[in-house]
């Protein structure tokens, strides 16, 4: 019994239905349960976090992965997707804190650097990070270091996610580094940034981390600093 | 019913209905003075009962008959002319049905090119950096019967083609005017399972051509229900002569009751004005000609005009068909046909460049995108045609392909109306109270149900160079693999049995004794 309910919140994600109101790729769903509700009830019938969020939501957010891979899925897809896992994790986060590992990957801020409003693509970053199963903290636009520096320490997350579209803007991306050594974080956070303007060479330049040239990229380099740093 | 083509659904005019009825004047005008040229005596002697006013004269050594035709001739010739005609085809999914009060549009090939013009990619290295690369090269071949046979096989598969006329000039060394329309009419039969259209070059083999598509219909009737062919014919020679051997073919058609097209070509510039005005009157008046004297040899015979204005390049008098004035003519006489109620024939999509690429890319997108908005029916040239239509290149039919599926996409409908406005406001509300304020979600239904017009296919990953040719091209080698939708043995053997002339290696099943 309680196996099909973890298969239902997978086939609930690949239809990215994040309640009972969302429609599907399907038709004629819409009022059936969705991840909210079937995570709440996979929840109360006794079956483990850890197991709801491995072969439910972590597996579903996988299949789905795989089909944009194969061309089978796009990005409003791949989104969708992404928003019912959230959708179910808000619902698991009371359960998963105080279990000693916070069942996600791990934490990151994630912030459009100062003077800079632009944030499609750092949402879009946002929301297939938490998708793959981080804990993200969006801090919106227009953010300045010392902010986003300040929120890392007191959250005590493990890497900084930097977007920026402007060629003026990307120089406050530095500060930020200059921040974190200022205040001694520098070995326990790390830099990851992204947007148009920026490159792999320039993150080499201002001494952050690593670059991601899109939010698939994002993931892989997040999870990549995670296991390099996991260990300090 | 058949969902082949496009409607267009509020067909621009660029005459207004005063121009459309002086054009109309003027034409009728013209044809009674000067009145037309004719060659043919047989088309003189229709003419006359009508009460038209014959001189007779001598161009050179040959007879010919100044043909004053009087206006009410023509009138009648255009009420007799149904406003609708199917175009036949093996598979009745693909029929074309040509309404003049509709406004489907339906795009194929057309032109017999002399060459055939191949991607090959071939590996350079840079002199400066010794990198290499590939790059598409461009081989030119003269035209057979082998490569018809592709031709029409690449055709079937376009899915955005609808009717096919042979785009290739075979040119092989056992092909002569007496076996040449049995054998191209057959290699195009015996690969598509959409309509064919053509040209006959010896009014000898008319009735051989014919039996050949009676074998395929099924029989005399089911020929005249489901015409697998339709005709072509070029009887007027610009300025507003009738030409001898060209009205023959054009009568014994009538006669036969198939469907044909009177196609008149005059170049603004060198064989009529140049000006919209000039032009518009005069190929008017021709294409009036040729359906009068089509329905005189048999009213109420199925008959398209076809109007292909092009303009004069003003350095060697070459035809130009991506120039602005190419679009004004052939919309003119889209709604000129319109006026009249008979179905209509034109032309988009030819490349004056030699090769595919930008220039071609820009002369294509100008008249595919502009000549359907006229509504004109049938839509010929539009398929890989290069040189101003001498050249014919399988890579850039199937960018073509593409574009004229983006033109279809185009003239979709909008789906503004109260019901849907609902739906705006209640999306827009949830959107605006979400995390990120994003309508992603919202495009789902419109991806899986096909309403989002996919990306360009041709795409390479280089950051610094095109690869659409190199990638068309692999494609266009994929596409000769697939199966050829022959005819069943049974009917080839019949057809060469009964069809003499067709060459042995046309046949899928082998050579027949
Ligand atoms: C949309 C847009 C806007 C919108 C923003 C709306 C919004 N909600 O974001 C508005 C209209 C507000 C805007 C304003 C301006 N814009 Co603007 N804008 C754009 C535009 C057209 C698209 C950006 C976009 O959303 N792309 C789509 C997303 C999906 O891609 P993306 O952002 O690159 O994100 C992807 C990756 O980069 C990466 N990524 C992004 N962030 C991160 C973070 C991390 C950690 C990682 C790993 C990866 C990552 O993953 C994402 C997903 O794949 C770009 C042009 C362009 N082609 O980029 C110009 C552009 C960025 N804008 C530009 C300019 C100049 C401006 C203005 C200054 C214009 C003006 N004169 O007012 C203002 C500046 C306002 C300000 N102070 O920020 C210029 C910047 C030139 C430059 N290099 O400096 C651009 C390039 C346009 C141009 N060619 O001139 N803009």
């Amino acid at each position: 019994m309680s196996k099909d309910i973890v298969e239902m919140i997978v086939d609930n994600v690949l239809q990215g239905r994040r309640n009972k109101d969302d429609e599907g790729i399907e038709d004629g769903v819409v009022g059936q349960p969705g991840v909210a509700e079937l995570v709440e009830e996979a929840l109360e019938t006794g079956i483990e976090p850890d197991r709801i969020l491995l072969k439910g939501l972590s597996r579903g957010m996988e299949l789905v992965g795989a089909k944009y891979e194969s061309g089978e899925y796009f990005i409003p897809d791949m989104l969708t997707a992404a928003e019912a896992v959230e959708a179910g994790m808000k619902v698991m986060e009371p359960h998963l804190t105080g279990q000693g590992d916070n069942g996600g990957k791990g934490k990151i801020v994630l912030a459009t650097v100062e003077k800079d409003l632009h944030d499609i693509g750092k949402n879009l970053v946002a929301i297939m990070l938490k998708g793959a199963g981080f804990s993200v903290i969006d801090l919106g636009i227009d953010v300045p270091a010392a902010r986003i520096v300040e929120v890392a320490e007191d959250e005590d997350a493990q890497i900084i996610g930097l977007s920026a579209l402007l060629n003026t803007t990307m120089k406050n991306m530095e500060e930020v580094v200059t921040q974190l050594e200022q205040k001694g974080l520098r070995n326990r956070v790390k830099v990851l940034i992204g947007g148009a303007p920026t490159s792999g060479d320039f993150a080499r330049q201002i001494g952050a981390d690593s670059y991601g040239k899109d939010a698939f990229a994002a993931i892989r380099e997040a999870e990549k600093l995670l296991k390099a740093g996991g260990d300090s | 019913m058949s969902d082949r083509g496009v409607n267009v659904p509020n067909p621009y005019n660029r005459l207004s209905k005063e121009q459309v009825e002086l054009i109309d004047k003027t034409s009728l005008e013209l044809l009674q003075h000067p009145g037309i040229l004719c060659y043919h005596e047989e088309s003189v002697d229709l003419f006359e009962k009508t009460g038209a006013i014959i001189k007779k004269t001598k161009e050179g050594e040959h007879d010919a008959w100044w043909v004053s035709i009087p206006p009410g001739a023509v009138k009648e010739a255009l009420e007799t002319a149904p406003s609708k005609i199917f175009l036949g085809a093996r598979n009745p999914e693909n029929r074309v049905i040509l309404d003049a009060e509709n406004t489907r549009v339906y795009f194929g090939t057309g032109s017999e090119t002399n060459y055939w013009l191949e991607v090959e990619p071939e590996t350079y290295i840079s002199r400066e950096s010794k990198d290499e690369r590939v790059f598409p090269v461009m081989k030119k071949k003269r035209g057979s019967l082998e490569l018809l046979c592709q031709s029409a096989h690449l055709a079937e598969q376009f899915e955005n083609l609808d009717f096919f006329i042979r785009n290739v000039n075979v040119q092989d060394d056992d092909i002569s005017t007496e076996n040449k329309d049995v054998n191209v009419f057959f290699a195009s039969l015996n690969h598509l399972t959409k309509p064919v259209i053509g040209g006959v070059a010896d009014i000898g083999q008319l009735k051989e051509v014919v039996k050949m598509a009676e074998i395929i219909a099924g029989g005399r009737d089911q020929l005249r229900k489901n015409p697998v062919v339709a005709f072509i014919t070029s009887v007027i020679k610009s300025p507003l002569q009738v030409v001898a051997e060209t009205s023959e073919k054009l009568i014994a058609i009538a006669r036969l009751g198939l469907p044909v097209v009177i196609s008149t070509s005059p170049q603004g510039g060198s064989t009529a004005p140049i000006d919209d005005v000039g032009m518009i009157a005069q190929v008017n008046a021709e294409a009036l000609a040729g359906i009068t004297i089509n329905q005189l040899a048999n009213p109420g015979a199925p008959v398209i005009y076809g109007a292909v204005p092009v303009r004069a390049r003003m350095d060697d008098l070459h035809d130009m068909y991506g120039v602005p004035e190419f679009c004004h003519y052939t919309m003119a006489c889209a709604q000129m046909a319109r006026y009249y109620k008979v179905p209509c024939y034109s032309t988009a999509g030819v490349g004056d460049a030699k090769v595919p690429g930008i220039q071609a890319t820009m002369e294509k997108m100008l008249t595919h995108t502009m000549v359907p908005l006229s509504a004109p029916g049938l839509i010929h040239y539009s398929f890989g045609l290069l040189d101003k239509t001498q050249t014919f290149c399988p890579e850039q039919a199937l960018l073509d392909n593409h574009q004229i599926g983006m033109i279809k996409f185009l003239q979709r409908e909008s789906n503004v109306n109260s019901d849907t406005v609902e739906n705006v406001k209640k999306v827009v509300e949830e959107v605006m109270h979400s995390p990120y304020r994003m309508y992603a979600r919202y495009a789902r239904g419109m991806l899986r149900r096909g309403e989002i017009f996919s990306g360009f296919p041709f795409e390479g990953e280089l950051e610094d160079q095109d690869q659409t040719l190199l990638l068309a091209h692999e494609r266009i080698k994929e596409m000769g693999k697939t199966v050829q939708k022959h005819l069943p043995e049974e009917t080839c053997r019949r057809i060469f049995d009964a069809v003499p002339g067709l060459l042995p290696r046309l046949n899928p099943y082998g050579e027949v004794k």
